[in-house]
């Protein structure tokens, strides 16, 4: 009687332990050629993991073995969806608040609306089937969470994923737009610090968006910038360049000096020399370019004083000597050299110089501390010197005090024979 | 006029019974001579401690919020300031080496037989408080490697079978390292550690004083020279002392001991964070027990291990001398060899892994 009652309460919960049947990934994963993939590529993909299967998109009954009954239209089986159906079939989940509740509470839902706002989405509501759809960023039938590192959307893969399609030049002839973003990306400060490991520097969606993805306008440059950028899209907004660039033809903005994708390391080589970004309008000998110069001779200056103070205090503290007072001091140095660079972009040489030469005095303060530091080593060795010099003599005088002592022989006794 | 003070003081003090000491010590003079020199070096280190821990309270304050920068402030801006506390750190790791090098000899020359089976057992509980000088001296600069060595050092002390929690629980003032425990260390390391030591040094060298200098057993203590403490012996001890303070001045003035970063009880742990290497035998032997030995816990297993060691080490006295009271030499030879080479190889093996 017992065995009975334990069977029949085992019994079901062996069952709902069970994994559903999907008669899909049985039959196609045996078959042979692109019509097995799914199948298998399906195992790793999220909503797998989340409980959904095949009929989830494409309809019909897993249940069947039988597959005219498994992918009859009774059924609900629509087979291979139309390109141009992709985006809304995605968002009859991905739109439902009520269905994202049960497994992404926290995920947005509004990424079809977004989606036909954007450039992708308007031209494939004109019949352009060219264009990206949900699946060409997101893969199929292996979509994997954003966060995965495998997945095409993760932010070190991103780049790749949009150059699959931009970089492509046959893709792109007909739209007529350039095919080196992904080459000048590949060569940027935001790439640079993106294969360092730092996931928030920007990739593609984070100046174009994803979903509602569509290049920045000349207007709406330094707001993009100014999105991480803050402290220096405020300063340029009010400066004496702001209307000008903003009325360059073909881009404006912060691009007119850093280009957009291939954002280079900005250093004072932009300011002065034969990389000036400032000599294209401004011709050597007028104001603008000796302001420039002078700015360029402001950043190097204090850049160098900041490290030689630094050396000398690394120097000092590999002797051993406690700097670490002088070490802290020196980051506020530093700051200012930030603030410096941060306050060209009023492009106003007085709002520049405050920061300089507060950096300066920091410069100076900090050299003398390390170098009173390696004067102090020097003097600590030469009293080491003095004192083991000292401390030899009266070792020696011991010594020989010792053995006038016992120069006879006194202060042994001998043992008793 | 000096005779006469020295009279007066004599008829009060009994000065002349110091001088009888003084004519009449001596020390013996055979192979293992040199070895009587560390209790001596043992001695003038403490005193180095002794006299450098004062100048460092004129200017320390034992306070989460101000120890870190009082000691900052003693190494940059103090005159001296950081040759008296590099000194104060490098003699008490020096402190504690002698102290050991001075233990074995002493096991090795198989002077703890009787009639110096407390002189013995009171230098064993010295060694004890010189690591207990240790374990609490570290903390108190309150630098980031300081307190996690805290940290896990506290958390071996609370490993002790049965009263380990509660040990841990008095040493930290809480159940963390922290304020309490900053200013319980402080006190245990200039108050109560002191009064015990200096103390049980005077009951020590009393000791060394009543029953003489042991010779070693295979040398007959008839047929030995001897000579006289005062001053022959006591001048070559002075040398020895200037050696070892010149050692000193080296390692303070080329290798400054460094401050570190100020303790953040909120920061991660830092990297490979082990105690001093007076303590890193032990801390290896635990890390390499399973975490569970049959049905006890590994950590428990090894702490009680230890405990049973100190325990028979300071028995020595009992079980090294066989009933006649004469050493088992080769037994316990055999036993510090053993020893030996297990602190120096785990030692090393903490350090390097």
């Amino acid at each position: 009687m017992r065995l009975v009652a334990i069977g029949a309460l085992l019994v079901p919960a062996l069952l709902l332990a069970q994994p559903a049947k999907d008669s899909c990934v049985e039959c196609h994963s045996v078959m042979d050629g692109p019509i097995q993939k799914p199948a298998l590529l399906i195992k790793n993909d999220i909503h797998t993991a989340n409980g959904l299967s095949c009929a989830d998109c494409h309809g019909g009954d897993r249940t069947s073995d039988d597959p005219s009954v498994a992918m009859s239209k009774a059924k609900g089986f629509v087979g291979k969806p139309k390109r141009a159906a992709i985006p809304q079939l995605c968002a009859n989940c991905h739109g439902s608040a009520d269905f994202m509740r049960r497994y992404q509470p926290r995920q947005r839902i509004d990424q079809f609306e977004l989606y036909k706002t954007s450039v992708h989405g308007k031209r494939l509501a004109a019949g352009d089937e060219n264009v990206a759809t949900c699946i060409d960023c997101h893969s199929v039938h292996d979509i994997r969470g954003v966060k995965d590192a495998l997945s095409p959307v993760h932010p070190l893969r991103l780049p790749e994923t949009c150059g699959r399609c931009h970089s492509d030049a046959h893709k792109m002839a007909k739209y007529g737009i350039p095919t080196d973003q992904l080459e000048h990306y590949r060569t940027s400060v935001h790439w640079a610090a993106l294969k360092k490991g730092d996931l928030s520097a920007p990739t593609c969606a984070s100046c174009h968006g994803n979903h509602g993805a569509k290049p920045p306008e000349v207007e709406s440059v330094a707001a993009v910038c100014g999105s991480c950028h803050v402290l220096f899209a405020q300063l340029y907004e009010k400066s004496v360049h702001q209307p000008i660039f903003s009325a360059a033809s073909g881009g404006g903005g912060c691009i007119v000096c850093h280009s957009n994708h291939g954002i280079q390391d900005p250093t004072t080589a932009m300011l002065v020399g034969p990389k000036a970004v400032c000599a294209n309008c401004h011709e050597p000998g007028t104001p603008g370019a000796k302001t420039a110069a002078q700015m360029a001779q402001w950043l190097d200056g204090l850049d160098a004083a900041l490290k030689r103070s630094s050396a000398v205090l690394t120097e000092a503290d590999e002797d051993g000597m406690e700097v670490s007072e002088a070490q802290v001091r020196l980051g506020d140095g530093n700051e200012n050299l930030i603030k410096a660079r941060l306050a060209m972009h009023t492009f106003q040489p007085e709002e520049m110089h405050k920061p300089i030469e507060a950096g300066m005095a920091i410069a100076n303060e900090t050299l003398r501390a390390g170098q009173t530091a390696l004067h102090e080593k020097d003097v600590r060795r030469l009293g080491l010197a003095i004192s083991g010099f000292f401390i030899a003599i009266t070792v020696v005088a011991i010594w020989l005090a010792i053995r006038r002592l016992e120069a006879n022989g006194s202060g042994y006794i001998e043992p008793v024979k | 006029m000096t005779a006469k003070a020295i009279q007066w003081l004599d008829d009060r003090l009994g000065l002349s019974a110091i001088r009888e000491l003084m004519d009449h010590k001596t020390v013996p003079v055979h192979s293992a001579t040199r070895w009587y020199y560390f209790g001596g070096i043992t001695l003038f280190l403490f005193g180095i401690q002794m006299v450098t821990g004062i100048l460092l309270l004129f200017y320390y304050r034992p306070t989460v919020a101000e120890g870190f920068d009082s000691v900052r402030f003693i190494m940059t801006r103090v005159e001296f300031g950081w040759l008296i506390r590099s000194i104060h750190s490098w003699s008490a790791n020096l402190l504690i080496f002698v102290a050991f090098v001075h233990m074995f000899s002493v096991v090795l020359t198989h002077a703890y037989r009787p009639p110096r089976e407390l002189t013995w057992a009171s230098g064993i509980v010295l060694l004890g408080l010189m690591l207990g000088f240790g374990f609490s001296g570290y903390l108190l600069p309150w630098n980031q490697i300081s307190y996690f060595a805290t940290k896990v050092g506290t958390d071996v002390a609370a490993g002790t079978p049965g009263i380990g929690p509660s040990i841990a629980r008095i040493l930290r003032g809480g159940e963390d390292v922290g304020a309490p425990t900053l200013t319980r260390f402080f006190a245990l390391h200039v108050m109560v550690l002191p009064l015990i030591t200096v103390g049980l040094i005077a009951f020590h060298i009393l000791l060394v004083q009543k029953n003489g200098m042991s010779t070693p057993p295979w040398i007959a203590a008839s047929r030995v020279r001897h000579l006289k403490f005062f001053p022959n012996f006591l001048l070559r001890e002075v040398m020895v002392w200037y050696g070892a303070l010149a050692v000193l001045g080296v390692l303070a003035a080329i290798f400054p001991w460094e401050l570190g970063e100020k303790a953040d009880p909120f920061a991660s742990a830092p990297k490979g964070i082990r105690p001093e290497w007076y303590f890193l035998a032990q801390f290896y032997t635990l890390k390499l027990i399973p975490s569970h030995v049959w049905i006890f816990e590994g950590e428990l297993l090894g702490v009680a291990g230890f405990g049973v060691l100190a325990v028979g080490w300071a028995l020595l006295p009992v079980w090294g001398v066989n009933r006649a009271g004469e050493a088992r030499t080769r037994l316990v030879t055999g036993v510090a060899i053993v020893l030996i080479a297990y602190l120096a190889a785990f030692t090393l093996l903490g350090y390097i892994k």
